[in-house]
């Protein structure tokens, strides 16, 4: 079976980013930057079940600026065999994302897709749910388990009150929650091994796509910064500036 | 055009992230209606009529419609969406899960998590871990958009007699999708959510025993227990109590973290609380760059002696 799991660049997640000073957008520049982790931890499913010989083949697909061939090139360090780049100036809105990989998706057929659940820079947690929608296929979202069975996947959801099955007729669309796996690292014989993978590069144009924009961003601030508090030296002190100062017990 | 809601429910009750997407919804400015949708759910339609200031309950009750799957309750938004000129819903996994596929069904977008409404097309929302807030205007005919809870106060739960219009709709049967099973934590305590204390737990507790310790403490205050994203992926208690960036958003009036390091993803979850207490034995920790009140201890003491004297 064939294994389709998406990567995105965003910012690193140890960084902590800023707004322009003209509030247009954040500041990029000069930022470290790096594979999304939901979409690492979607990388290392994939791998995982090709390991344990239920999938044959993995393909990595990114969407976005030509710098995007790094976080494929990361994917296919970790064990993904081939990437795609569709190469686009900026990064599209996910319902443009979603109308990307579809046409990818149904080029190559692949039984099973994995997502992360959410990129860390737009925080929008929709590009699976999406792309699922437009293919009419089932989707399993925040998966914190999945296991392939006659022909279904059984997907174990995080959920706001606990967790829920599902199982989904294949082809399927995944999308993983932290405790799906923990990732492994890229070997440095694999990084090498990686730079003689397949990449292929396409444009939204050869796909029959043409984003479009659905929202204007109007402006980005910084939030509203918590005044730095005191230090209490015991627990008499705490309880008292909780009782009288603060007034919440 | 009216505003069409879609309420957090699981049958028998309606949940409270549903009224504050109703005072979201509010906001927007214009009639609104609320869908409830799902298998034996008169229930929870009758909570929503008490909802004051509905002009209508929509109430969508099929077996296809039985736990609420995506795949089943989209075409439903979607078959209804050309009456409104906005669909909410709370950013909850139900609201995260249904909406951005009711969005790509009708080929426009989806603002996720929306803080703030501007006006009838332009909202605010956190990016970023919440490090930037984004001011977003809508260009599609249908705004489809899920409402971050904390920001908005909950509408009145009772006062209101809005009809319940039953509405006809024979879903596919089909099992493309089919619900297996649910684990769900049965708690006599408050909801993360929605509680007005929070006592949360991190890696420094060390184990799932010691959160009997955060337990009993928020046992003492009525509050609920949450924890960091490490002590969950430890094992020391269930994926629900997971606040942060990809967890639960609380902002609750009073947070106590104990031994919580202060990563910027976990204060995503919780910097909007109204006060913030940290309890770590790092006085270098930056989870006291936030709290109004920080004490610098080992946790195993404070934590008893804080019960002791509440
Ligand atoms: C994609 C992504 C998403 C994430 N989402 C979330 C999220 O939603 N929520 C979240 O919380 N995290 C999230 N994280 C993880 C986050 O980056 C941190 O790793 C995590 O919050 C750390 O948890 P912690 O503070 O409990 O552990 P640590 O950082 O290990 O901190 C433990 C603290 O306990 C203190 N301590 C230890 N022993 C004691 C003692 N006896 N008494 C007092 N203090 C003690 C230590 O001084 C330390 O400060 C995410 C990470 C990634 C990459």
């Amino acid at each position: 079976m064939k294994i389709l799991v998406t990567v995105k660049r965003v910012i690193d997640y140890n960084v902590k980013v800023r707004v322009k000073p003209d509030h247009s957008d954040v500041d990029l520049a000069n930022v470290k930057m790096a594979m999304n982790p939901f979409c690492e931890i979607a990388v290392e499913e994939a791998v995982r079940l090709k390991e344990a010989g239920l999938a044959t083949e993995i393909l990595a697909v990114s969407v976005g600026p030509k710098a995007c061939q790094e976080q494929i090139r990361t994917a296919l360090a970790l064990g993904a065999d081939r990437g795609i780049h569709i190469e686009t100036e900026d990064f599209p809105e996910s319902l443009e994302v979603a109308r990307l990989l579809a046409k990818v998706v149904e080029a190559e057929r692949p039984e099973l897709i994995i997502t992360g659940k959410q990129s860390i820079d737009s925080d929008n947690n929709q590009t699976g749910q999406m792309l699922a929608a437009l293919l009419d296929l089932p989707q399993g979202t925040f998966a914190s388990a999945l296991k392939l069975a006659d022909g279904r996947v059984e997907v174990t959801r995080e959920i706001d009150g606990g967790l829920q099955t599902l199982s989904l007729s294949l082809p399927a669309v995944v999308t993983t929650d932290l405790r799906l796996n923990e990732p492994r690292y890229a070997s440095l014989p694999n990084i090498m091994k990686a730079k003689k993978k397949p990449l292929e590069v396409r444009t939204p144009a050869e796909l029959g796509v043409q984003p479009r924009a659905h929202t204007r961003l109007l402006k980005v601030e910084a939030p509203a910064e918590r005044k730095g508090g005191i230090k209490v030296a015991s627990i008499d002190e705490l309880v008292e500036k909780l009782k009288n100062e603060a007034k919440v017990i | 055009m009216a505003i069409l809601i879609i309420a957090e429910h699981d049958d028998r009750t309606l949940k409270s992230a549903t009224l504050n997407a109703v005072t979201a919804a509010a906001q927007i400015g214009a009639e609104l209606h609320l869908l409830v949708a799902g298998r034996d759910c008169r229930a929870a339609a009758g909570q929503a009529a008490r909802i004051p200031g509905l002009a209508k309950v929509l109430l969508a009750d099929d077996a296809s419609l039985a736990q609420q799957l995506a795949e089943k309750v989209s075409p439903l938004v979607v078959e209804l969406a050309k009456d409104y000129s906005h669909i909410v819903a709370p950013a909850t996994t139900s609201g995260k899960n249904l909406l951005p596929r009711v969005a790509a069904l009708l080929g426009v977008a989806q603002l996720s998590e929306v803080i703030g409404v501007e006006s009838t097309d332009t909202f605010r929302r956190p990016i970023y871990a919440g490090n930037a807030i984004a001011t977003v205007q809508s260009l599609d005919s249908v705004k489809v958009l899920t409402v971050r809870g904390s920001a908005f106060e909950p509408a009145p739960a009772e006062g209101g007699g809005t009809p319940i219009e039953s509405i006809h709709f024979a879903g596919d049967a089909g099992d493309s999708a089919r619900f297996v099973g649910e684990q769900v934590a049965v708690s006599e305590r408050p909801e993360l959510s929605s509680a007005r204390i929070v006592v949360s737990g991190g890696r420094g507790l060390g184990s799932g025993e010691s959160f009997a310790l955060l337990e009993r403490l928020a046992d003492k205050l009525g509050a609920a227990v949450g924890a960091s994203r490490a002590a969950v992926d430890a094992g020391f208690v269930p994926n629900d109590r997971q606040v942060g960036q990809t967890g639960k958003i609380v902002a609750p009036d009073l947070y106590i973290a104990v031994g919580i390091s202060g990563a910027i993803q976990h204060l995503a979850g919780m910097k909007e609380s109204k006060v913030i207490v940290a309890i770590n034995k790092d006085e270098e920790a930056p989870i006291f760059q936030v709290a109004d009140y920080g004490l610098v201890a080992d946790l195993f003491e404070a934590i008893p002696e804080l019960e002791r004297k509440l």
